[in-house]
């Protein structure tokens, strides 16, 4: 009952359409890890001015 | 061979009004009939074809009239979509897109056209009064509202085979399309998950049924197909979050298209089945370590990541077996190697996919954030960048300062604002709309209603979601220069529109 399905990763390489500013996922990881800092700084200049308000009026009906 | 996976999408959006009262319907309406007012003549929207309560089990239910309701917008765009209210929130369907990519293009026009509904809608309100929507689907107090994937698929597929074979890509795709969520809403939630993979998956209870406000299941068996019914169904998925990334909305879309056509082909039957789906929904989205298991009917146990390799390997086997006609072949090469590089991303490091999948963008966010304020993850703050992720006002939304990577080009996306694809009969409708306005008085899926000024109306029938293409019937466009024109080279001609 514990035994694990063994993982099927494949290694073949194909001929892909790409996408123009597509990178490397590792690459662009870098990237976004050193924009982390900038990101909050600009994010914390939009936030909702008071949080607790907004998030306590954020009231929905249900939908589908 | 499986038929092409024409799709599209459905997306119910949030609503609110600041310093004004008003009631959800009120200010859905005021969004969307601003954006008509400015743009086009009103078109009314028929319902005749629509049979909500008909299951793709076999059978069909009372009591699920349409919900026709004529107080209530409800209209088609010269793009061929849908935009209505529905369930008190402002809802916009896609038109009929002919593969993935094209599916994303129309999403992200979608989002375009409520932008500038929201700004229209702003200059009728009073000084201090603000209406503001939010492409997310919950609002963390239990009410949930959706959005929705169509796909076509075979009428000759079995449906209880479909559904059971779909099941588990339903259950475990959330890794990379799910938009996070900080809290959770289930009924006897404890308050020990502080942020989810999915926005839906708490609100699951069934593995398979007809409704779709109340229990709502995984598999969703409304079979109201909106063409030949002999041949085709529509599978209505609600399962699914919306999401802010592009990327993140072509895999959903795209690696369920191909698993679809898997199923019809009948080339995806050793995947293994969820022992219990409706437990492994919610398991997988409050797993951000991606490691726990989750058991099969076989017995053994396996994580999402793990179901989501077998999937993938199975898709590329049968890209070689069958061919990726049915999603286009070079958009499902596209898919498959999208597939491979996020599932070694979520593998490898999850930061990495930072850029692509919505969870992981958020979190990042979220924790970023608790932690240069030392803020506890129940904090009011860190709820308010949950759903500011989600806001659609370009100056506020999170999304957009994300870093998620943009594939659309912004071009391509305001043409779809106004133009119908190329691809499926979507260009009918909306090339009708475009050309006479004041001559449709109604238009559905299925069909185009025309007022020539004779004693009767004149429906077009429009059965196969692939005619009425730019390619088939440009050139009668071309000659026809009214209606009553179109109206009869459509029934003097032998061919096939």
């Amino acid at each position: 009952m514990t035994e694990r399905v063994k993982k099927q990763k494949s290694g073949q390489s194909r001929d892909t359409p790409t996408i123009s500013d597509a990178k490397p996922a590792t690459a662009s990881g870098d990237r976004i890890k050193a924009d982390l800092e900038d990101m909050l700084d600009e994010i914390d200049g939009v936030l909702e001015s008071n949080a607790e308000e907004f998030v306590k009026n954020y009231v929905q009906k249900g939908g589908q | 061979m499986a038929i092409p996976k024409v799709c599209g999408i459905e997306t119910e959006y949030g609503i609110i009004v600041r310093g004004a009262d008003a009631s959800p319907v009120v200010s859905s309406t005021l969004l969307i009939n601003s954006y008509l007012g400015r743009n086009q003549n009103l078109i009314g929207w028929d319902f005749g074809d629509e049979q909500p309560g008909n299951d793709a089990r076999g059978f069909a239910h009372d009591g699920y009239d349409p919900e026709v309701d004529i107080h209530l917008v409800n209209t088609v765009l010269t793009n061929g979509a849908r935009y209505y209210v529905d369930h008190a929130h402002p809802e916009l369907s896609t038109p009929e897109c002919a593969d993935a990519l094209e599916a994303v293009v129309y999403d992200r026009a979608a989002e375009e056209i409520v932008r500038r509904s929201m700004k229209l809608a702003n200059d009728n309100l009073p000084s201090g009064a603000e209406l503001i929507v939010y492409k997310n689907n919950s609002d963390g107090k239990g009410n949930s509202y959706g959005c929705h994937e169509n796909y076509l698929v075979d009428r000759n597929t079995s449906f209880p085979r479909l559904a059971a074979e779909i099941t588990t890509h339903f259950v475990t795709r959330q890794i990379f399309c799910g938009a996070g969520k900080v809290g959770c809403e289930t009924l006897l939630h404890d308050g020990s998950v502080g942020f989810q993979i999915s926005q839906r998956a708490d609100f699951f209870e069934e593995e398979i049924g007809l409704e779709t406000t109340i229990k709502r299941p995984i598999v969703n068996t409304r079979d109201e197909p909106h063409c030949d019914p002999a041949k085709y169904r529509r599978l209505h998925v609600i399962v699914g979050d919306s999401n802010m990334s592009e990327c993140a909305t072509f895999l959903k879309v795209g690696t369920t298209s191909i698993v679809l056509s898997m199923i019809e082909d009948e080339a995806l039957a050793h995947i293994g089945y969820l022992a219990h789906p409706v437990p492994a929904i919610r398991q997988v989205s409050q797993d951000l370590s991606l490691g726990s298991t989750v058991l099969l009917n076989s017995g053994l146990r396996a994580t999402a990541l793990e179901l989501q390799w077998s999937l993938l390997e199975a898709a590329q086997k049968y890209a070689v077996s069958h061919g990726l006609e049915s999603v286009g072949e070079e958009v499902g090469q596209l898919i498959l190697s999208r597939w491979e590089d996020v599932l070694t991303g979520l593998e490898d490091d999850v930061d990495s996919v930072a850029d692509i999948v919505d969870w992981v963008a958020k979190r990042r966010i979220v924790e970023g954030y608790a932690q240069r304020h030392s803020l506890a993850i129940s904090d009011s703050r860190i709820k308010a960048i949950d759903f500011q992720y989600h806001d659609m006002r370009i100056e506020k939304s999170l999304a957009l300062r994300a870093g998620l990577r943009v594939i659309v080009d912004p071009s391509d996306a305001e043409r779809a604002v106004t133009h119908p694809p190329d691809s499926t009969r979507a260009y009918f409708r909306g090339t009708c709309l475009q050309r006479w306005p004041e001559s449709v008085v109604a238009a559905n899926w299925d069909s185009v209603v025309f007022d020539t000024k004779d004693e009767a109306l004149t429906r077009i029938p429009m059965m196969e979601p692939l005619r009425g293409t730019r390619r088939l019937t440009e050139g009668l466009f071309a000659k026809a220069k009214t209606p009553a024109d179109l109206i009869s080279l459509l029934a003097e001609s032998d061919s096939e529109y």
